[in-house]
């Protein structure tokens, strides 16, 4: 490695020890504050399991039961405290079965490092036991990625991983360290990285943008605002508010922006997307200027590029110079940190009211609201709904917990219902939708923040993906509430097999085990829900307990998500039912 | 924006990284851009190298690509440029028998008013090498093909900006960080 590009944090204090690479590794981490770490060990990185072992006082390495279990789980925990993730593996299958968490972290900007072990130096290329090109492998799914064969490389590689996992968007680093390189002895001394030389994390702002920005709005008749995770990653969200509250623009926001304001604020719109809001679906055609604040324009948040927002003046702030223009085209961008960004516009911003726009929004949620949220909230039928167990939630968490939702019909309504009175509140597998994340994400998140409510919002297919880790909940004692919401279908394909595919239900049915006796079996308390007379007595002792708690809650089988924009629809096509 | 398709050389400034050329080529590849050539070598930087590679693509995949390369770590910077703003060359190599130099006499003209050089003649064979366009080098290859040529090979294209690049005073920003 070229030692003139990267700028290091100089430490004085710092002597040079002679220790081993796998040492090395771990003082690596202590020194970039981490405090916990998820793995799984194996044959390539058994000497820092060794190491992990004389640490064992100063970082807690946590056994998960799978590697995409540890994956998660440094996802979660990042996603929750905004600090770095860590995982590890060992070579082979144990690197590769992290390759679904690292993905999912590159497209939802998390960051997180894993360390893989890596085949002795000697034998790479020679199809050796266990070997595989994680490296070339995860290329496509990482931020950055390196392969270290000597030890001397390490701290400046670690150095670099951290700074570039979390600097500028955050995404995944993978650094895999050969066998022999964790055994070489050297001349150890850290110095945290501070800026790498082809690297500009944080574009300038540039103010005549801002003030365009700012000049847009300030004419704006009917503004909207739809922003993103930027806002909560650039720990915006005071800023966020400052602007939302003195331009009075209505803001909406994306699955991974949720929670950046609180649900109660009056400004709040709700969600965008497939299965977001019906008012600000249906107004984003309507708006004359739409701000887009850290976010990228996703699908399903747009539906038809074709058909969105063409009559509405474009303003998009984000980090990414390559989010500019890559779907939608921004008439004012403006670049950098989103922190800075919204405070220079706030300064700019004539205060101002939207009172007979926002009643607009307030119109359609009233429409919303008789077709779709009080049948889902209130129901009466007979057969409990996923909506009334988030409605509980809501209550008996007081709006404070974490929700960590998977992926399918509960995760739209967890994302729809769930009431946040605290930013970084909704962990959800977003750009990726990977089923099997909520419950390891659920126990990084816990175990990140112990003083937080976190409950997992899982369906009885997605909960079967990484079910392996109530070990770990087990094991480690993880006080993590698991709501599974059972409908006995792969719920989100049975609806499109519904509406799309004339009800053929192609491998959709689910003939589930006992889950409470599974959840026993693990001796986590575990309640089943199957009448709503149960419901609130349930839920309420599940929040209320100090311990692991499973609740599985049998819900109507064949309900489906409303509104909703059938793919490829304009977002002014949004359907109530 | 011109939806037209054009050829678009695409020159990348980059640290000296093993991994970055699989990072670089999978861009392309995800979009199902063909790359017509790519070559890397040393840039005009100490420790620096430069990719030059040739597509043929819209203005505005132009654009999304490079944004896409420069967003890569160790990318320095990238530039896309329409064939009218670089000087651009590609070499060839021919080998062909030495017998043809005497039985031939054409072939001693052909050579002549090629622009070519000889690289090297033996009893059995002579190589000659070519820069040039492309319709250059396949101009001199189909009067060649009549005589047979025994071995062919044509390098990617290389190419020079007429503007500047300015990736020289970036790297002297970084060093006042
Ligand atoms: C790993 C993975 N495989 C497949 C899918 C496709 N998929 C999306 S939602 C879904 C159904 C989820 O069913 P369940 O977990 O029971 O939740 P529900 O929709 O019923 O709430 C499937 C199969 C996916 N998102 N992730």
């Amino acid at each position: 490695m070229n030692t003139e590009t990267i700028k290091k944090e100089e430490n004085k204090s710092a002597k040079t020890e002679r220790i081993s690479g796998s040492e090395a590794i771990i003082r690596c981490l202590i020194a970039e504050g981490v405090d916990i770490l998820y793995g799984y060990p194996g044959g390539a990185i058994m000497p820092v399991y060794d190491e992990l072992f004389k640490y064992q006082d100063r970082i807690h390495h946590v056994l998960t039961r799978h590697e995409q279990g540890a994956a998660h789980a440094a996802q979660g925990y990042a996603r929750i405290s905004g600090k770095v993730g860590v995982a590890m593996a060992t070579s082979g299958p144990g690197a590769t079965n992290l390759i679904t968490g690292i993905a999912d972290a590159q497209i939802d900007s998390t960051p997180i490092v894993c360390i893989t072990g890596q085949v002795p130096s000697h034998l790479l290329g020679t199809d050796a036991f266990q070997e595989t090109d994680i490296v070339g492998i995860s290329t496509p799914v990482t931020k950055w990625n390196a392969q270290v064969t000597k030890a001397s490389e390490i701290p400046e590689v670690m150095a670099k991983a951290f700074y570039i996992a979390k600097s500028g968007r955050p995404g995944p680093v993978l650094v895999d360290i050969t066998k022999d390189a964790q055994f070489e002895e050297f001349d150890f001394k850290y110095e945290k990285c501070t800026a790498v030389r082809s690297y500009n994390p944080i574009p300038k702002t540039d103010i005549n943008q801002v003030k365009a920005a700012a000049e847009l709005i300030n004419n704006a008749k009917k503004p909207m605002i739809v922003w993103g995770q930027g806002v909560i990653l650039g720990k915006a969200e005071e800023e966020l508010i400052a602007v939302v509250e003195k331009s009075g623009v209505p803001a909406a926001w994306t699955i991974l922006g949720a929670s950046a304001i609180p649900t109660s604020h009056p400004l709040n719109i709700g969600m965008v997307g497939m299965h977001g809001n019906y008012a600000p679906n249906k107004l984003t055609n309507e708006c004359d200027v739409l701000i887009a604040i850290g976010m990228r324009f996703d699908d399903r948040v747009t539906g038809s590029l074709d058909t969105y927002a063409k009559q509405a003046k474009v303003i998009h702030f984000d980090i990414d110079p390559a989010e500019i223009n890559k779907n939608v085209k921004a008439d004012v961008a403006v670049l950098g940190n989103s922190k800075e960004s919204l405070a220079l516009l706030l300064s700019e911003l004539n205060a101002n009211t939207h009172d007979s726009w926002l009643q607009e929004f307030k119109d359609l949620y009233a429409i919303e609201y008789d077709a779709v949220i009080k049948g889902d909230l209130l129901p009466e039928k007979e057969g409990l709904t996923m909506g009334e167990v988030l409605k509980e939630i809501n209550t008996h968490s007081k709006g404070n917990a974490a929700i960590v939702s998977d992926v399918g019909q509960h995760q739209m309504i967890a994302c729809r219902y769930a009431e946040f009175n605290l930013s970084k509140s909704n962990i959800t597998s977003g750009g990726l939708g990977t089923m099997g994340f909520a419950l390891p994400a659920a126990i990084g998140a816990k175990m990140a923040e112990p003083d937080r409510e976190v409950v997992a919002i899982i369906g009885d297919g997605g909960y079967q993906m990484n079910i392996q880790e109530l070990g770990t909940i087990f094991q480690q004692k993880v006080p993590v509430k698991i709501v599974v919401l059972n409908n006995e279908f792969l719920g989100m394909v049975r609806q499109w097999q519904q509406l799309f595919f004339d009800k053929r239900y192609a491998s959709t049915e689910m003939t589930n085990p006992d889950f409470v006796t599974i959840a026993k079996g693990y001796y986590i308390d575990a309640k089943r829900v199957t009448k709503r007379e149960e419901l609130a007595d349930a839920v309420k002792e599940m929040i209320a307990s100090d311990a692991s708690y499973f609740l599985e809650v049998c819900v109507e089988k064949e309900d489906n998500v409303f509104p909703m924009i059938p793919s490829g629809a304009s977002v002014s096509d949004v359907r109530l039912s | 924006m011109s939806q037209e398709i054009k050829t678009f050389t695409i020159s990348v400034y980059t640290e000296n990284n093993i991994g970055l050329l699989n990072r670089i080529s999978a861009i392309f590849q995800r979009r199902h851009i063909n790359i017509e050539s790519l070559t890397t070598s040393q840039s005009e930087i100490k420790d620096v190298n430069r990719f030059v590679i040739v597509v043929k693509i819209t203005e505005e995949q132009a654009i999304k690509v490079v944004g896409q390369i420069e967003k890569q770590v160790e990318a320095i910077r990238a530039y896309y440029h329409t064939n009218e703003e670089t000087i651009f060359t590609e070499s060839c190599m021919f080998k062909i028998k030495s017998d043809l130099l005497f039985e031939e006499p054409q072939i001693q003209n052909i050579i002549k008013d090629s622009d070519s050089r000889i690289v090297t003649v033996n009893k059995e064979f002579f190589v000659l090498e070519k820069s040039g366009r492309r319709f250059e080098i396949e101009e001199l290859r189909e009067k060649f093909e009549a005589y047979g040529i025994m071995q062919f090979v044509r390098s990617g294209r290389i190419a020079v900006t007429k503007d500047e690049m300015k990736v020289s005073e970036l790297l002297e920003d970084f060093k006042k960080l």
